[in-house]
């Protein structure tokens, strides 16, 4: 059976459906594939053991009325790998890195410097090739960087027990508010108006299906962020409060009289935290009552790829919490002959065991990027990562004292880490972005892209600085900022 | 049958007289190329630092609100050489493909070409921010529109969702669109049927979407009982999922019916696709009936497991659900460029149930997965599919004669062969061939899934291995499984040669250690 050019589609679809492009994948009909090692006297000889007379009749089950009589006709026939590296090579070069101009993105992805040797360490093929350690006495490897990797992140986020990752941040945040509501047996979150919209989009979706009840607000504009209007918001039903910390303005503020305000009520707080390296310098969330912590953990290790994948930190404070944990935990235990080893634990709580009963339907992690997650803090240690929280912030008040000097610009915070929100005059910020990247400076995320067409937000530019970020970078965008926003 | 290992080896050469060889003891543990390591915790200090970053005065003005943390965090820190040996050691503990033949069933260990890994490194991907002037990404938009036509064509199916972050997600996706589009018409349904050889991540989804789940019996030759699943059909049906080609390695050769028949009650069918790699290029579920379906692009299109993840789960849609797609979806605009449907698109984003992660999908597993299909090509997919299918055929046929195989006669097996501890002896049990198949030097198959079948081995060889690989598997099974049916009490304590002998999971459960302490 051939295949029409454009299955079914329809007007709105068609929307979807767009053409494979020209690709120079080779056409001649002898197929000799550089990634399958069977050759024909192979394919033949094992028919033979097999006892049919061609594979096809391997596909003996497959309806008539599904079955191809060759390859699809619309996709392109397999290709050299200097052709495919030629096509993609093409595609990259037609995106602006990052590390080539002056860059102030964050909003939830933050650019750091990498070093060589986690990028080394995560392409070994043990690492790398493995799969989720199910047979713990050939996966050691991962289970014992998993059991290290735990304790690193439940010490960051000031709690005692961390899994072993979650899909990204934002996946982790709805984790957090299912986890609640199983924990009180209320079904309503009271969210922040300060929570990263995609967090709380995130949640929306997922309360729609469950039939919890999301309280949900815009951020305020204003220097710190409200937490006695969120505080008046937490009743009696409510399963849990989410603020995030540092919020989305980049706002910092003692989070003690909400979790206070939370526990009185019978709800927990839960903390979500989009960048782990200002915990190197601030109150971690456990210090300040939080009972679940999360957050997404792409900053140490993992890199900025277009937003995933990604690193979802999960923790709790309280140990009699743990058996409410979505997700995988790796535990400590012995082998036969008393050497200490590592398994995976508590998995009655999980898919594979429960079903349809399970805490979370997850079943993959991001086991690899929590490998370059642990690796980039086993790099940093302790005395590391203080310095490179120090460094963040200390580049970030230069900016923002930098950038308060440009005609027409404010910078609303009273507090920040390594990054804050900019009041621009005049045109909307999304506009200002799009003239500064033709300037070719990546400078801020526009409040105008995360909350689209509401006016009371589109003159707020968040502007976030790293230890990437250079003196020269930092004048650079005061400059075309002066001129753009003319 | 090759020779079991053709290194020039030969068990004679086992010197010591329990054949365990396991010599004298040493002093530090180790033994010659495996090395013991401590816990990071162990070897590192709070002082010690592997990176070069400026001297900052911490003390000096901050604007922190006052919330700085002065108390020590309890983190630890290794210099570059040290952190670069604590990992390889690790490292040196762990199974992974690149090492050897890994024939998880259900889990698709394929090998994972290095070029994707290079392509996925190129800084125009790896160092580019999600939320960046789309002016300045579109590139990375046109990888997402490509991948996504790609699937759409491989699959036959009009629509693809790409946000999904790993199969389960991909599910949830599915599920939430089906739940959308029947509260789209007013039609409140509240049963996914499952069948019973599902894997569990579908009915922990569907009840995550606040389903009722129920089963659906399998019949003896390891399909779906169309029967039972027609005589369950009814107005309160909101779905079907089956996972096709199934978990016992079978063809549901009634899926067309099946779909049809849900369609006629009002319902819908997922399809769970983590066994894609069997068909690809070769069958597209569009022409079975199927609704939704996400495709694990770190099973069949060979983005590497990691240990555990990434994964990346894309959904294809028919045109009934495509409507209800979670944002952002990426379009093609009439001059060639491309742009992302988000929340603020009131009409383009149309009635779809909303955002279900930060940001755009699996970026660095999109850029591998591309690769691999413009590496392969329509003809290199499908000899994919039929390699794979061969692979796992002769694998069945090659140990029926001494293996339980409790479907070897419901017709040829595809992607992969399940069997079952029906005449082991001596209180033997899967767990045991397992653990004996470490100490020969193989990853374990999948044990004890599907549930359908007592103590069941899920062999996956997929298309990656060679002849002699795989005889060379065959043989050591054969070994392990005789061992098994002659009731080999040896074998209840293997594995003897791996960096650990069996871990106490019970202990591990009971009484939970889950960070380091001290």
């Amino acid at each position: 059976m051939r295949i029409p050019a454009k299955a079914g589609a329809s007007g709105w679809l068609a929307l979807y459906l767009n053409e494979v492009p020209a690709f120079a994948g080779t056409r001649n009909g002898n197929l000799k594939m550089r990634y399958l090692p069977l050759t024909d006297t192979d394919r033949t000889a094992m028919l033979a053991k097999i006892g049919a007379a061609s594979v096809d009749d391997l596909f003996v089950d497959v309806p008539a009325v599904a079955r191809l009589d060759g390859p699809i006709s619309d996709l392109p026939m397999h290709a050299s790998e200097m052709a495919v590296e030629r096509h993609m090579q093409k595609l990259a070069a037609k995106n602006m890195v990052a590390g080539e101009v002056p860059f102030f993105l964050g909003a939830g992805a933050y650019r750091h410097h990498v070093p060589a040797s986690v990028d080394a360490i995560i392409q070994r093929g043990e690492f790398l090739t493995a799969y989720t350690p199910y047979q713990p006495e050939i996966a050691q490897g991962t289970l014992q960087m998993l059991f290290e990797f735990q304790t690193q992140v439940a010490r960051l986020y000031g709690c005692v027990v961390a899994n072993a990752s979650m899909y990204d941040g934002s996946t982790a945040c709805w984790e957090a508010v299912a986890m609640a509501t199983r924990v009180t047996r209320r079904s309503r979150a009271v969210l922040s108006g300060a929570l990263h919209p995609h967090y709380a989009g995130v949640v929306r979706t997922m309360a729609k299906f469950t039939g919890d009840t999301i309280a949900d607000a815009l951020p305020a504009i204003q220097p710190e962020p409200d937490l006695e209007g969120l505080i008046a918001r937490i009743d009696d039903d409510t399963a849990c409060v989410v603020v995030q910390y540092p919020d989305i303005l980049g706002r910092i503020s003692d989070l003690a009289p909400v979790a206070e305000a939370a526990h009185a009520r019978g709800a927990l707080l839960v903390v979500v935290n989009t960048e782990p390296v200002a915990l190197g310098a601030c109150k971690s969330p456990g210090e300040m009552g939080a009972d679940i912590v999360v957050g997404e953990g792409q900053s140490l290790g993992v890199g900025l790829q277009f937003g995933g994948p990604y690193l979802g930190l999960f923790a709790v404070r309280d140990p009699k919490h743990v058996r409410q944990m979505p997700g995988r935990l790796c535990g400590e235990t012995q082998d036969a002959e008393g050497k200490r080893g590592f398994v995976l634990t508590l998995s009655t709580r999980e898919q594979h065991i429960r079903r349809e009963k399970a805490t979370s339907n997850i079943c993959t992690n991001s086991g690899l990027c929590a490998l370059a997650f642990s690796v980039h803090m086993t790099l940093l240690g302790e005395a590391g990562l203080r310095q490179l929280a120090a460094e963040n912030h200390r580049l970030a008040c230069l900016a923002a004292d930098r950038l308060a000097r440009v005609p027409g610009v404010r910078v609303l915070n009273s507090a920040f880490f390594n990054e804050f929100t900019l009041i621009l005059e005049g045109k909307p910020a999304r506009e200002i972005v799009r003239d500064l990247a033709d300037r070719s400076v990546l400078g801020g995320v526009s409040l105008g892209r995360l909350y689209g067409g509401i006016a009371a937000l589109e003159h707020a530019l968040l502007v976030a600085v790293t230890e990437t970020t250079t003196e020269e970078d930092i004048e650079r965008l005061a400059c075309e900022l002066e001129e753009a926003i003319k | 049958m090759n020779a079991p290992n053709q290194s020039g080896w030969k068990p004679a050469m086992i010197a010591s007289k329990d054949g365990m060889h396991n010599g004298p003891a040493t002093t530090t543990g180790n033994r010659a190329l495996m090395l013991e390591e401590p816990l990071l915790f162990e070897i590192g200090r709070a002082d010690v630092t592997g990176v070069d970053l400026p001297a900052v005065d911490a003390a000096g003005p901050t604007r922190l609100a006052g919330l700085t943390r002065p108390e020590p965090i309890g983190l630890v820190g290794l210099t570059e050489p040290e952190t670069v040996r604590h990992y390889t050691r690790l490292s040196r503990q762990n199974y992974g493909i690149d090492l050897g033949f890994f024939p998880l069933g259900s889990c698709t260990m394929k090998h994972n070409p290095r070029l994707n890994e290079k392509v996925a490194r190129l800084p125009g991907f790896a160092d580019v921010h999600p939320l960046a002037p789309q002016s300045t990404v579109q590139g990375a938009l046109e990888v997402i529109s490509q991948l996504g036509e790609w699937l759409c064509r491989l699959t036959g199916m009009p629509a693809v969702a790409m946000s999904p972050k790993a199969g389960a997600h991909g599910e949830l996706c599915g599920i939430l669109a089906i739940r959308a589009a029947h509260e789209a018409r007013g039609d409140a349904r509240e049963v996914v049927l499952v069948p019973e050889s599902a894997h569990g991540t579908n009915p922990a989804t569907a009840a995550f979407a606040n389903y009722r789940v129920e089963d659906i019996p399998a019949t003896p030759e390891g399909r779906v009982d169309v029967a039972a699943l027609k005589a369950r059909l009814g107005p309160d049906v909101a779905a079907v999922m089956i996972t096709n080609p199934n978990t016992c390695g079978l063809f549901e050769k009634d899926f067309r019916e099946i779909a049809d028949a849900v369609h006629a009650a009002g319902g819908y069918v997922y399809c769970d696709g983590a066994n894609f790699n069997a068909i690809v290029g070769k069958v597209r579920p569009g022409d079975l009936g199927v609704d939704a379906m996400h495709i694990n692009l770190h099973k069949t299109f060979s983005t590497p497991h990691g240990g555990g993840g990434p994964g990346s789960g894309p959904v294809v849609l028919s045109e009934a659900l495509a409507p209800f797609a979670p944002l952002p979806f990426v379009r093609k605009q009439a001059d060639g460029t491309f742009y992302l449907v988000e929340e603020e698109h009131r009409e383009e984003r149309g009635p779809s149930f909303g955002r279900m992660t930060a940001f755009h999908g699996q970026m660095g597993m999109f850029t591998r997965a591309l690769t691999y299909m413009l590496s392969h090509g329509a003809d290199g997919l499908k000899q994919v599919a039929e390699d794979a299918v061969l692979n796992a055929n002769y694998i069945l046929r090659s140990m029926e004669d001494i293996l339980h195989a409790p479907f070897a006669a419901s017709g040829p097996c595809m992607h992969e062969a399940l069997f079952g501890d029906k005449d082991f002896t001596g209180g033997l049990s899967t767990l045991d061939v397992a653990k004996g198949l470490i100490d020969e030097g193989y990853h374990p198959m999948t044990v004890y899934f599907p549930l359908v079948v007592h103590g069941a081995m899920l062999v996956e060889p997929t298309e990656t291995e060679s002849k002699a690989a795989i005889d060379q598997f065959i043989t050591a099974f054969r070994a392990v499984v005789e061992r098994a049916l002659a009731g080999d009490e040896a074998l209840k304590q293997a594995p003897y040669y791996a960096p650990r002998r069996r871990l106490d999971e019970t202990a591990a459960a009971r009484k939970p250690r889950l960070a380091f302490e001290g």
